[in-house]
């Protein structure tokens, strides 16, 4: 590293390891439960465990992202960062809301709104937190020596991401309007917004590791982001298709979606044309892995997968199924548990001076948590299609259609497993670097 | 080829537009469609206290409604025309774990005035118009 502030990065990405390993534990008691093993029923009914397997989520790659940030404004910007002290804080903060809101959620304290779960007096935390963070970024960006396109396109994710999470804290009486608003903070973030961050720290990455000229990677840049836009914010579109909104949707959210794959594609072949073009090899073999991985399997998962179940036609009967579920677990994955795992696996040699770069452990880790989504995927898939077909089409009741395919958790199980194995090697090797040190400090 | 100042008007331009033809569209859904399609003169005091106690206890952490929530429990857009008033409150105000087919769901043991309100909102979403879903099981005999 090259600034003593960047430090703080570390303590964001393991509370970023812990929240991670805990999400994972809410994801087997729901497997199992789908499977037909509820004995947790009285003590964590699956409407708990689902909130806090998706709240966790969000919040360990929010803290990833804002880990990501400490450690990549201050050498963008050419500047420590603004307020070491103020950015414990805001971690410390960070994890209050989070152990409130998930301890909450086992005794009913909750606002029932999918993803938006954070019953509203925690919101108001969570926006004096995100706002105590974008300052710490925003001054030390505009104190700074430079102002990259990198940064920018980092800042600005991080900032429209904190705005667009004011129109979910409004009550509307009217079930449609209200799904219409929270898909501003649920759809506009993950297929909008969360990109710039993802481009951004991609951006970064890239540039580090492949020693391509920045400036043909930010121009890429552009066109990514400017792809990213031009099709997500009216791909909003295909969550309106049928809440009760409108028929125009479907004409538009169709065209739109339709085309989000395409920025998927752009990022990867950007990463991997990057890649091929770059003539140094930085030795972080692992973090070279998880960067290329990202781009690929967001293309696969985000991207492909999306559009198959987001053709109208096809959303009609896989709209509210296991189809889904398929589709969010590969998304997620690719776009931004990857690239998490991307930045930490290049950050933390740097930051604690031990040179894990190309470790068996690591390279296991990436492959175990690969296969393992890609096989839970698959069983989402065959559930998730085996219940449209009895369901939607031949009209068997839900209860017995979900007997029928409780056969396929057994697989989704195991494959999580081998997930979960890849995961532990991820946070062992994770530990086994230590604490940040200042004599990792380089000077250049 | 492109030069950078190029890419990035192509993203500010492209962003820009596509917004406000967003706006616009959500605008014209929100103010023209959304009371016709889900006869706002039929959201009662009664329904919208139905939605809080639906959002109070986190009913989409298993069910979906208008196809939104989680998969574990049966959608229920249309379970007031498929099962009626009768049984809806009987599984809302079951001391016990209302469990038909073996799968368990919270026993709320919820009062007669709450098991109504939410019977109110579950009709009220029922009559929404909602371009045809959920879809009619074509193959069923």
């Amino acid at each position: 590293m090259k600034y003593r502030s960047q430090k703080v990065a570390y303590w964001f990405f393991a509370l970023s390891m812990l929240l991670l390993s805990l999400q994972l534990v809410y994801g087997f008691i729901m497997g199992f439960a789908h499977m037909g093993y509820d004995g947790l029923h009285s003590v964590v009914a699956f409407n708990t465990a689902r909130a806090v397997h998706t709240n966790l989520l969000v919040v360990w790659l929010l803290s990833g992202f804002m880990g990501a940030a400490y450690y990549i404004i201050p050498e963008e910007a050419e500047n420590e960062l603004a307020s070491v002290k103020l950015a414990y804080a805001q971690l410390i903060s960070l994890a209050v809301v989070g152990v409130i809101a998930i301890v909450g959620y086992h005794f009913n304290y909750w606002e029932g709104r999918k993803f938006l779960e954070i019953p509203r007096p925690l919101d108001y935390l969570v926006v004096v937190n995100v706002l105590t963070f974008l300052g710490i970024i925003l001054v030390t960006l505009f104190k700074g020596k430079k102002r990259t396109t990198t940064a920018l396109v980092l800042t600005m994710g991080l900032v429209f991401a904190a705005l667009l999470y004011l129109p979910g804290m409004i009550w509307f009486d009217n079930q449609a309007i209200d799904s219409f608003f929270r898909w501003w903070v649920v759809h506009l973030w993950v297929e909008g917004v969360w990109e710039l961050i993802m481009g951004g720290i991609l951006s970064f990455l890239l540039i580090k590791i492949t020693g391509v000229d920045r400036e043909v990677i930010e121009k890429w840049l552009y066109v990514i982001v400017g792809l990213t836009f031009i099709s997500g914010i009216l791909g909003t579109g295909h969550h309106y298709y049928y809440i009760g909104v409108g028929k125009i949707w479907i004409i538009v959210g169709g065209i739109f979606s339709a085309l989000e794959p395409l920025a998927f594609l752009g990022m990867a072949l950007f990463a991997i044309a990057m890649y091929r073009k770059g003539e140094k090899k930085h030795p972080n073999k692992i973090a070279l892995s998880w960067t290329l991985g990202t781009a690929i399997v967001s293309f696969v998962g985000a991207g492909l997968l999306g559009l198959a179940h987001t053709i109208p036609q096809v959303n009609m009967y896989t709209h509210g199924t296991l189809v889904t579920a398929m589709h969010g677990h590969l998304a997620f994955w690719g776009a931004y548990a990857m690239i998490v795992l991307a930045i930490i696996s290049y950050a933390m040699p740097n930051l604690t001076g031990r040179k894990l770069y190309d470790t068996t452990t690591g390279l296991y880790a990436f492959w175990l948590s690969n296969i393992g989504m890609l096989g839970m995927t698959v069983a989402f898939g065959v559930a998730g299609v085996a219940q449209v077909y009895l369901e939607r089409k031949v009209g068997l009741e839900f209860g017995d259609v979900q007997k029928e395919i409780q056969v396929h958790f057994l697989i989704l199980v195991s494959c999580a497993t081998m997930f979960t194995t890849g995961i532990c090697m991820y946070i062992y090797e994770f530990v086994k670097h230590g604490r940040p040190s200042d004599e990792a400090l380089v000077t250049q | 080829m492109l030069s950078k100042s190029q890419a990035k008007t192509f993203f500010l331009g492209g962003t820009i537009v596509t917004f406000a033809v967003f706006l616009a569209l959500s605008w014209t859904s929100l103010s023209n469609e959304v009371p016709k399609r889900t006869h706002e003169e039929n959201l009662t005091p009664q329904v919208v206290r139905g939605k809080q106690i639906w959002e109070a206890n986190n009913c989409m952490g298993c069910h979906t409604i208008m196809g939104e929530g989680a998969y574990y429990a049966p959608e229920l857009t249309k379970v007031y025309e498929r099962r009626g008033e009768g049984y809806i409150k009987a599984a809302l105000m079951s001391k016990t774990p209302w469990s038909p087919r073996g799968r368990k769901m919270v026993a709320y043991g919820f009062s007669e005035q709450q098991a109504n309100d939410v019977v109110a909102f579950l009709k009220w979403i029922g009559e929404t118009d909602l371009n045809g879903f959920p879809p009619k099981p074509d193959l069923k005999k």
